[in-house]
């Protein structure tokens, strides 16, 4: 049991700055998620709290205890590797062993811890099996058993669903859930997948480019994305952004001749500047013809079976748009179709700085 | 059905087969069969006569002392040779392995023993050791120690072993070092956050996950160890002193060319072939097993 807590966290490698200065508390049982697209520094960072890389500037503590200078070992973390990382030459049992047999933990304890675990995991039957006679998510269970056993204060998982096919994928992470609430362990969770960080997480970390672009839960994120970058990354099908110009004391955004959406909330400071506006597939919906609604030009329907994804243009200057729609829904090409959405559910983020307004 | 592939009647895929089969019989298949044939023959000293006497060779060879002696201190030789440059080999690349820096520039000059030809190695040796000149035997000398392995046969043995050795470090270096790399990175750090030790880490993952490199080098060795010493034994005791360095290639050459003695040689030679043979098959049958990295 314990917390992280990460001050002004910086790595370069050489004269390339990965990670440019991270603060974060993580409380005693937490589950966090830290997502963002590939190459931005998710791994890096996990990898400073595990001790495998040198942190290059800031402090990192667990449980109050700052550990910059400790080994892996001397950081009572566990860690779940995207390739599950089990030894080749070990049975499971023996994998799962290791730890425990290096601690001096004594032969019967180690039976009954390793036993125990492999049952929560019900990976039982395979104890005394090679790591290459098991299927991909049995070596994903072995590899959170090892993790386990140790009864660390902190789990690390980088990408550890990564290499499963997508059913099972969307089972191992209801289970990973499960596990971490059963056992209330502080874990940090990586992924560049944000249906498996929405899921998750109880905060989530997006980053970018080595820099924090949002702290907070899910609901949060999609809520108020800070910037346009976390709005656009959160949800799926993502967020539409359309340029647009804000109409007369900031009350409507107005994209052509024909087309502009009331607002929520005072603009008034930004009468008349070119904006960037955010609108979620799901928001959109259809309007009443006789109600104020804007239109859009279908040209390609995809049927989810739950839900219909239209894809069309929208005002004079054909802007491309897609809207997500409750159930079966048929249009047919160029047909046209009134649309409106809710005033608090338009995002708007500055042109040039991507910063919501 | 078994779908066959054919080939026209052309000439093509003969000739370009052909050197390769023309250097093997000539330079191998000619020669072991007239090893195989000289030796059912026994020949007098002088080349007069000659007689086809079956396996009168092989029964001497076997009721010999002399045979058995060098076929023990071959044993003790090749086995002392593998360890010591694979033991050798294996510490490098472990520390190789963890550099980072400048790995390349440390990796060719490690390789560089290897380019050396037996006989330069041998000499080299043999200059570093010389009993009135030799440098090392001058370090030895200051801690009052006599290096003279021209009387002393097991000096003479040790500076052997070490000469061949040396020569086969850097190829069993790069073996082990290739070995080591295709290691998965996450292992080792598994290992690390699971709280084993660098030497730990070692010994309970590296080293059994490098097994297969480690047999395969172990049969190399001993092939080397027994069939490709004699330039370095030739320059540095010519079997000597008193025979103790003289290994079964040795003795096959100092039976034929200097005692003259033709079948017996023969005979040696013919056993020899089938060590290699036997060492070859067991050295195929096991590279075939991988270890699955998973
Ligand atoms: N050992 C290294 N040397 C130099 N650059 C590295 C090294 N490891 C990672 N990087 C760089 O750091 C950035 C972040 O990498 P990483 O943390 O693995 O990203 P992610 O896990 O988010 O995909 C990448 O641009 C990568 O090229
Ligand atoms: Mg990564």
């Amino acid at each position: 049991m314990a917390d992280i807590e990460l001050s002004n966290v910086k790595k370069s490698y050489g004269a390339t700055d990965v990670i440019h200065g991270i603060d974060w508390h993580i409380a005693d049982g937490e589950f966090v998620v830290i997502v963002g697209p590939s190459g931005c520094g998710k791994s890096t960072l996990l990898r400073m709290i595990a001790g495998l890389e040198r942190i290059t500037q800031g402090d990192i503590a667990i449980g109050g205890q700052v550990v910059n200078k400790l080994e892996p070992a001397d950081r009572d973390i566990a860690m779940v590797f995207q390739n599950y990382a089990l030894y080749p030459h070990m049975t499971v049992y023996k994998n799962m062993a290791y730890s425990l047999k290096i601690r001096g933990v004594g032969k019967q304890e180690i039976d009954r811890r390793v036993k125990q675990v492999a049952e929560i995991l019900e990976i039982g039957d395979y104890l005394r099996r090679a790591p290459r006679q098991l299927s991909g998510g049995q070596r994903q269970r072995v590899a959170m058993g090892r993790a386990i056993v140790r009864e660390p204060s902190v789990f690390l998982f980088d990408e550890p669903l990564s290499n499963l096919d997508a059913k099972l994928r969307v089972q191992m992470r209801l289970e990973i859930k499960r596990l971490q609430e059963r056992l209330g362990i502080t874990s940090v969770y990586v992924t560049h997948d944000q249906v498996e960080a929405m899921t998750l997480g109880h905060r989530l970390m997006v980053l970018n480019n080595g820099h924090v672009e949002q702290l907070g839960t899910p609901i949060d994120l999609y809520e108020n994305p800070a910037t346009q970058f976390v709005a656009g990354f959160i949800g799926s099908p993502s967020m539409n952004f359309l340029d647009a110009t804000m109409g007369e004391r900031g009350q409507s955004v107005n994209f052509a001749a024909d087309a502009s959406l009331g607002l929520s909330g005072d603009y008034s400071d930004h009468e008349g500047k070119t904006v960037t506006v955010g609108l979620r597939p799901e928001h959109l919906e259809i309007a009443d013809p006789s109600q104020p609604h804007t239109s859009l030009n279908v040209q390609v329907v995809e049927h989810l079976g739950a839900d219909t994804l239209v894809h069309g243009a929208f005002s004079q200057d054909a802007l491309e748009l897609t809207v997500r729609l409750k159930g079966v829904q048929s249009f047919s090409r160029n047909e046209v179709i009134p649309l409106s959405i809710s005033p608090q559910n338009v995002h708007l983020f500055d042109k040039t700085t991507g910063q919501r307004l | 059905m078994l779908k066959r592939v054919h080939f026209g009647p052309s000439a093509l895929p003969y000739l370009l087969v052909a050197p390769q089969i023309i250097i093997t019989l000539i330079f191998f298949i000619w020669p072991a069969s007239q090893a195989l044939y000289q030796s059912l023959l026994i020949q007098d000293a002088f080349g007069l006569s000659t007689e086809f006497v079956w396996f009168e060779n092989f029964k001497e060879l076997f009721t010999d002392e002399h045979y058995f002696g060098a076929f023990k201190r071959t044993i003790i030789f090749s086995f002392s040779v593998a360890a010591l440059s694979m033991g050798f080999a294996l510490t490098l690349a472990a520390m190789a392995d963890r550099v980072i820096k400048g790995a390349t520039t440390y990796r060719t000059l490690l390789i560089w023993p290897y380019a050396v030809a037996p006989v330069l190695a041998g000499a080299l040796w043999v200059f570093m050791l010389d009993p009135t000149l030799g440098i090392f035997t001058y370090m030895l000398g200051s801690f009052g120690y006599e290096w003279n392995h021209k009387l002393n046969g097991n000096e003479a043995m040790l500076l052997v072993i070490f000469a061949s050795a040396w020569k086969q470090v850097a190829y069993n270096f790069l073996f082990f070092l290739a070995g080591m790399q295709a290691i998965p990175k996450s292992l080792i750090e598994a290992a690390a956050i699971d709280g084993a030790g660098p030497v730990r880490r070692f010994i309970t993952i590296v080293f059994p996950l490098i097994s297969p490199t480690t047999f395969f080098l172990l049969v190399l060795n001993v092939v080397y160890a027994f069939f490709e010493t004699f330039g370095i034994v030739h320059t540095v005791t010519q079997g000597g002193p008193a025979k103790a360095t003289e290994i079964l290639v040795y003795k096959v050459f100092n039976d034929g060319f200097i005692g003259l003695d033709l079948g017996g040689s023969a005979a040696q030679s013919v056993i020899l072939m089938l060590i290699v043979i036997v060492l070859t098959v067991v050295q195929f049958r096991y590279v075939e097993r991988k270890v699955e990295y998973t």
